[in-house]
C-alpha cells in the first residue's frame, strides 16, 4: 500500500529494497518502483465498480461514499501528507457545492451552462481560489492557531451562505438543482445509475491525480516538510510555496467533491459548509488512516456502513458510538483501518524490509 | 442602550466563567480540550434536574453544579485526559470531539433534544431601574457572582502558594518538578476546578443561554474566540475578551442582526493572524 512507498522514500528508511542494493538506486528509480500499481489497488477499484451490481438499491448511498471519500482524500493531502491541521475543509466543500449548484441553476438545466463537468470545473476553480486566498492564513502560527483559523474560515463561509439569501437561498438552500446530461449522453436519474458512475469516475480520476502527485518529487518534498519544516527549509525547499500549493489543490478537490454532491443530490444547503461536515470528514480520514492514499476512501466506506447500521438500531443516538469509536481510535489504534491492517500483515508475515508502519 | 450594554456585560461575565477553565487547560497545560462545553452542559443539566424534577432550591444547585462538574472533570482527567497530554494537538482535538459527540448523544438520550427551561426563584426575576436603565435582576446577580469569582481567581493565581506553584509548573514543568512541586497533582486539581467553574457557569447560564444537547458544539466556538482574543496565559486577558465578546455579540445581534455572527468570527480570524498570541498578552512567548 502506498505507505510502504512513502516511508521508504524517507532517507532513513531507504535502506530496504528487494531488488538491488540500496546504495545504487537513484531517487527517481525508487519513485518509479513505489508508484507501481499493487494488486490490492486493482482489487479496491474493481470492488468499487462491482458494488453497482451488488447493491443496486443503494446507488445513491454508494455515490455519497465516493464523494465523502474524495473530501477525506483532500484533507489527507493537507493533513496526512503535508502535516497541516485543518478543521475547515467543509468550507471548500460548501463553496464547491454552491458554485456547482448556482452554475446549474443559471443554465436552467440546459446544455452549456448546466453541464455537470463544467460545473465541477467551476466548483474546483472557485474553491481553489478561496483556498489559495486563505492558504496564507495557515502558514502562520501553531497547530492550535491553524485549527482555529480554519474553523473560523469555515464558520464565516457558512455564515455568508446563510446571509446572502438572494443568491444562495439562505438556510433553505438551493433546491431542485438540475444539471444537463453528463457529456450530453446520460442524464441524472431517480435511481442514481448516472450518479453512481459519474461520482465513481470523477473520484477515480482525481484519485489518479493525487496518486501521481504523491509519488512525485513534489510529494516527497511535502513529506519532508511534514517531517521537519525547519530542515526542509535549510536544504532549500520552498516550504511556504509548497504548503500554499497543496492547500490550494486540496481546497479545489474539496470543492469538486462538494459540486459532485450538489449535482447528484440536486440540492445544496448551508449545512454542507457546517462544522460537523468538516468534523465528519476528518473523522472519516482518521477512521481509514491519515497519511495513506486509501485512508479517506476506506474510511468513508466504514463510516457510512457504520452510520447505516447504527442508524437502523438507534437512529437518534448513533452519534454516541461515533464519539466512542473516535475516542478509542485516538487512545488505542494508530493509523485507523489501514494502520490495523498493516499491523496485522506484519504479524502474519513479518518482513525484514518493513518500515515504520505506525505512522500517523 | 444601557440595557444592552448591561446584558452584554452579564453575557460576557458568563462566558468568562464558562471559558476560564479552558484557558487554564489550553494556555497553562497546553491541552486542546474542545469538550470543555460538555462540562458546562453537565452543570446546566444538573441544575435543570435538581430544580425542575426534585424541586431543590436554586442556591443549592450552584455549588452542586460546581462540585458535580469538578468531580466529573477530575475523573475524566484521571482516566482519559492524562493519557493524551503528550500527544499531538490533532489527537487531542479528535479525542475531545469524540467526547462532545458522546455527551451530546447521552444528554439527548436521557433528557430529550428539547431546550430545557429553568424556573428561577421569583426574587431573581423581574427588572429594576438603575441609572435610568431597565436591568434584569438575574443578570445583576450573574454579574455579581462572576465578578466575585473573577477577582477570587485572579487573587488565587497571583497571590497564593498554589497559584505560584501552578504558574511555575506551567512555565517550566521539569524545573518545577525538580523543585519538588507535584506537577501532576496541580494539573489534576486545576483541571477539576476549571471543569467545575464551567459547570457553575452552565448552571448560572441555564436560563440565559439555551440548554440543549447542542450546547457544547454551539459554545465551543465562543470559548475559542475568548481564548484567541484574550490569550491563554493570563486571567485578565480572557476576562476582557469575554466582556468585549459579550457586548459585541449582544449589541451586534440587536443593532445589526443581518451580519450577526459574522463579525465575531471575522474578529477572531483577524486577531489570530495579526496577534497569534492574543490581544491582551504582553508578547511573552514560552
Amino acid at each position: 500500500m502506498s505507505v510502504v512507498d512513502k516511508d521508504a522514500a524517507a532517507p532513513a528508511a531507504a535502506s530496504a529494497s528487494p531488488a538491488a542494493p540500496a546504495a545504487k538506486q537513484s531517487p527517481s528509480w525508487r519513485l518509479l518502483l513505489d508508484a507501481k500499481w499493487r494488486w490490492y489497488e486493482f482489487a479496491f477499484w474493481l470492488c468499487a465498480a462491482a458494488s453497482f451490481w451488488v447493491f443496486p438499491r443503494k446507488l445513491m448511498l454508494l455515490s455519497e461514499i465516493f464523494i465523502l471519500g474524495l473530501l477525506a482524500l483532500s484533507i489527507d493531502l493537507v493533513l496526512g501528507f503535508a502535516g497541516l491541521v485543518t478543521l475547515g475543509q467543509g468550507a471548500f466543500f460548501g463553496i464547491g457545492a454552491y458554485a456547482a449548484g448556482l452554475m446549474a441553476q443559471a443554465g436552467m438545466g440546459a446544455a452549456p451552462l448546466s453541464d455537470p463537468l463544467l460545473g465541477l470545473l467551476v466548483a474546483g476553480l472557485v474553491a481553489g481560489l478561496v483556498g489559495f486566498a486563505t492558504s496564507f492564513l495557515v502558514l502562520r502560527g501553531s497547530d492550535l492557531t491553524r485549527l482555529m483559523v480554519t474553523l473560523g474560515v469555515a464558520l464565516i463561509v457558512e455564515e455568508l451562505i446563510v446571509k446572502f439569501k438572494d443568491i444562495t437561498g439562505g438556510s433553505d438552500g438551493l433546491q431542485g438543482v438540475l444539471s444537463s446530461p453528463v457529456l450530453g449522453l446520460w442524464s441524472f436519474d431517480l435511481f442514481g445509475y448516472t450518479a453512481f458512475w459519474y461520482s465513481l469516475t470523477v473520484t477515480f480520476v482525481i484519485f489518479l491525480f493525487c496518486r501521481r502527485l504523491i509519488h512525485s518529487n513534489y510529494g516527497l518534498s511535502l513529506l519532508a516538510i511534514k517531517g521537519n519544516p525547519l530542515r526542509a527549509r535549510t536544504i532549500g525547499m520552498p516550504v511556504n510555496a509548497r504548503l500554499v500549493s497543496i492547500y490550494t489543490i486540496a481546497a479545489a478537490i474539496a470543492g469538486v467533491s462538494g459540486g459532485l454532491l450538489t449535482q447528484t443530490t440536486q440540492f445544496a444547503s448551508p449545512d454542507m459548509a457546517a462544522f460537523h461536515r468538516s468534523a465528519d470528514a476528518l473523522l472519516i480520514l482518521i477512521f481509514g488512516g491519515a497519511g495513506y492514499l486509501y485512508g479517506g476512501l476506506l474510511g468513508a466506506v466504514a463510516f457510512r456502513v457504520m452510520q447505516d447500521f447504527l442508524g437502523n438500531i438507534t437512529p437518534q443516538y448513533w452519534l454516541f458510538y461515533v464519539g466512542l469509536v473516535l475516542v478509542l481510535l485516538v487512545l488505542f489504534v494508530r493509523g485507523g483501518i489501514i494502520g490495523l491492517m498493516m499491523a496485522m500483515r506484519d504479524k502474519i508475515s513479518p518482513r525484514d524490509d518493513k518500515d515504520a508502519g505506525g505512522r500517523q | 442602550m444601557l440595557t444592552i450594554l448591561f446584558d452584554g456585560v452579564a453575557y460576557g461575565m458568563l462566558l468568562f466563567i464558562l471559558a476560564v477553565g479552558l484557558c487554564v487547560t489550553l494556555g497553562l497545560m497546553n491541552f486542546v480540550n474542545l469538550a470543555h462545553g460538555a462540562f458546562a452542559m453537565a452543570g446546566g443539566y444538573l441544575t435543570v434536574i435538581m430544580m425542575n424534577r426534585m424541586g431543590i432550591s436554586f442556591w443549592w444547585c450552584l455549588p452542586a453544579a460546581f462540585i458535580f462538574s469538578a468531580l466529573l472533570g477530575a475523573f475524566l482527567e484521571r482516566t482519559l485526559y492524562r493519557r493524551l497530554y503528550d500527544k499531538s494537538h490533532l489527537d487531542q482535538v479528535l479525542f475531545s470531539i469524540g467526547l462532545i459527540f458522546m455527551s451530546m448523544a447521552a444528554v439527548d438520550y436521557f433528557m430529550g433534544a428539547t431546550q430545557q427551561i429553568v424556573n428561577l426563584p421569583p426574587y431573581l426575576t423581574g427588572r429594576i431601574e438603575i441609572f435610568g436603565a431597565q436591568v434584569g435582576v438575574y443578570r445583576l446577580f450573574v454579574i455579581a457572582v462572576c465578578g466575585v469569582l473573577a477577582i477570587g481567581l485572579q487573587f488565587i493565581i497571583a497571590r497564593t502558594r498554589f497559584g505560584s506553584q501552578l504558574r511555575a509548573s506551567v512555565d517550566d514543568g521539569r524545573v518545577a518538578r525538580g523543585l519538588g512541586i507535584d506537577v501532576t497533582r496541580i494539573f489534576s486539581l486545576t483541571f477539576a476546578v476549571g471543569s467545575g467553574l464551567a459547570g457553575l457557569g452552565g448552571a448560572l447560564g441555564a436560563s440565559i443561554l439555551s440548554m440543549d444537547p447542542f450546547f457544547p458544539l454551539k459554545y465551543m466556538i465562543y470559548f475559542l474566540i475568548v481564548i484567541a482574543v484574550g490569550g491563554a496565559t493570563t486571567i485578565t486577558g480572557p476576562f476582557f475578551a469575554s466582556l468585549l465578546l459579550g457586548i459585541a455579540d449582544v449589541g451586534g445581534k440587536y443593532f445589526v442582526p443581518v451580519i450577526g455572527g459574522f463579525i465575531i468570527y471575522t474578529i477572531m480570524v483577524a486577531v489570530l493572524i495579526f496577534r497569534p498570541e492574543g490581544l491582551f498578552t504582553r508578547g511573552k512567548r514560552r
